[in-house]
């Protein structure tokens, strides 16, 4: 059983439908005892990061995730979820996150070539850091696959947890990996097969 | 880089897909599933629902269409038809929808765009305008281009993009149903001021014409169109081969 987390943080419909897809048992909620009992966590997130890691706080949500990531529970961030995992953001402000991948999350703008346009919006491909092995979320996907983004922020000074990057204009974070903890700035439950090999891949991670 | 987008857009009336389907292996044809699935399937980058149901009651069966699209169809949906609140957009969200389109709502009410924006985030809000040449001017239609607002369509556009619209879909009315090709002059005059992606609509009618597009307008994100991939006359997966043989960067 995979656990969503719902914390009042954007639509999980697309998400619990696409890990159904790939057969897996789903909970979606924001309680301890359901979390403590599924096997996996997702993290999922639209919107700002202040608001979102407000929620976490004050739901005492972000010391449940801690808690079971620290027992081994697999974790897997999506979007501003994954941006959560990170050690702070300076989207309008400063703001901590969970600090459960070592870096910083930052406004895209000041990473890649002046014109292109902001937010990253479309379907980009990923490539994958040469000096390592690759990430087990990418089991069953290759090299130059596609997937789809949305975001103005990424994160940064997560060179040791990079698992991939997806070119524009500068190589943007595409994914991390710190343990048992896994986070996706793209969407997988919107990249079509790719996305859907992807989740596979956390499921069996 | 990010791809160019290829996006099949389905009309559906009463719960069914209008506009003849010509799909090989499709067994129902007006099946907006079957027709999402088969798209999607086939490579279409994101797919467009427009409901143009007149009745309320009958809107019921749209959410539970759309619904059922987004639990089997993981590429990225937007919605439009009918939008005119932020219930609206509430609506079709909750069924699945990533992107809402506003139209003639946005028009009867400018301010949509910004409440809705505010709600969602801007690139959950596509600002979708029907243009029209008079006297040499673009110009906005209303109504599904029956009706001339007599609003300059670039300065819509610019005042949508400012008050958060985070997509624009530019259908031409000038090329639209012409197939012969988008509407590169008035296209251009819009990617020269718009910051957000903008998607070509109106005027396609073979692989050649989605070539040209991206090929004159670098800035141009994604090409929409419906009744020639409804009828087959462009077939998704060689569209793209052909994109990619001509140099344009397409996900294959």
């Amino acid at each position: 059983m995979i656990a969503i987390i719902d914390y009042g943080v954007g639509n999980l419909f697309s998400l619990a439908s696409s890990f159904r897809a790939v057969g897996a048992d789903i909970c979606v909620t924001g309680n301890e005892s359901d979390i403590k009992k599924c096997e996996r966590i997702v993290l999922p997130g639209v919107g700002a990061f202040a608001d979102a890691a407000a929620k976490l706080r004050q739901s005492g949500l972000d010391g449940v995730i801690k808690r079971e990531v620290s027992s081994g529970k697999p974790l897997l961030g999506i979007c501003l979820g994954m941006q959560l995992l990170f050690e702070k953001s300076y989207e309008y402000g400063c703001h901590e996150g969970l600090s459960l991948v070592p870096g910083e999350v930052r406004p895209i703008d000041s990473m890649i070539t002046p014109g292109l346009k902001v937010p990253h919006i479309g379907w980009n491909a990923l490539s994958f850091p040469k000096d390592r092995q690759k990430s087990r979320l990418f089991k069953y996907i290759n090299e130059g696959d596609h997937v789809y983004f949305v975001h103005s922020y990424a994160g940064t000074g997560c060179e040791k947890s990079l698992t991939a990057t997806a070119e524009y204009g500068a190589p943007l974070t595409a994914a991390v990996e710190n343990g048992c903890v896994f986070g996706t700035q793209f969407h997988p439950e919107k990249s079509g097969r790719v996305g859907l090999d992807i989740l596979r891949g956390f499921i069996e991670a | 880089m990010i791809t160019k987008r290829i996006i099949p857009c389905l009309d559906v009336k009463d719960g069914r897909v209008v506009k003849g389907v010509n799909f090989e292996g499709l067994g129902d044809v007006s099946s907006p599933i079957e027709l999402a699935r088969c798209y999607s399937e086939s490579g279409a980058d994101e797919l467009v629902f427009y409901d143009i149901t007149a009745s309320v009651e009958k809107r019921t069966l749209f959410t539970d269409i759309l619904r059922a699209v987004a639990s089997e169809i993981f590429i990225p949906l937007t919605v439009g038809g009918g939008i005119n609140t932020l219930d609206d957009f509430d609506r079709v969200l909750k069924c699945g929808a990533d992107k809402v389109s506003v139209n003639s709502g946005a028009l009867k009410n400018p301010s949509l765009i910004r409440e809705a924006a505010e709600k969602y985030g801007n690139q959950c809000v596509v600002l979708s305008v029907d243009v029209k040449r008079v006297d040499g001017i673009f110009t906005v239609f209303a109504k599904g281009g029956r009706e001339n607002t007599g609003l300059d369509a670039l300065k819509w556009i610019k005042d949508g993009i400012a008050s958060g619209a985070g997509e624009i879909v530019l259908n031409s009315i000038d090329t639209d149903g012409v197939k012969r090709g988008f509407d590169i002059d008035m296209l251009r005059a819009v990617c020269d001021f718009a910051e957000v992606p903008v998607i070509a609509s109106g005027g396609a009618g073979c692989a050649e014409d989605f070539t040209a597009l991206f090929r004159e307008i670098p800035a141009v994100d994604a090409g929409l169109a419906a009744s020639i991939f409804h009828f087959g006359e462009v077939k998704i997966p060689e569209l793209k081969r052909k994109l990619a043989a001509d140099g344009i960067n397409v996900r294959i």
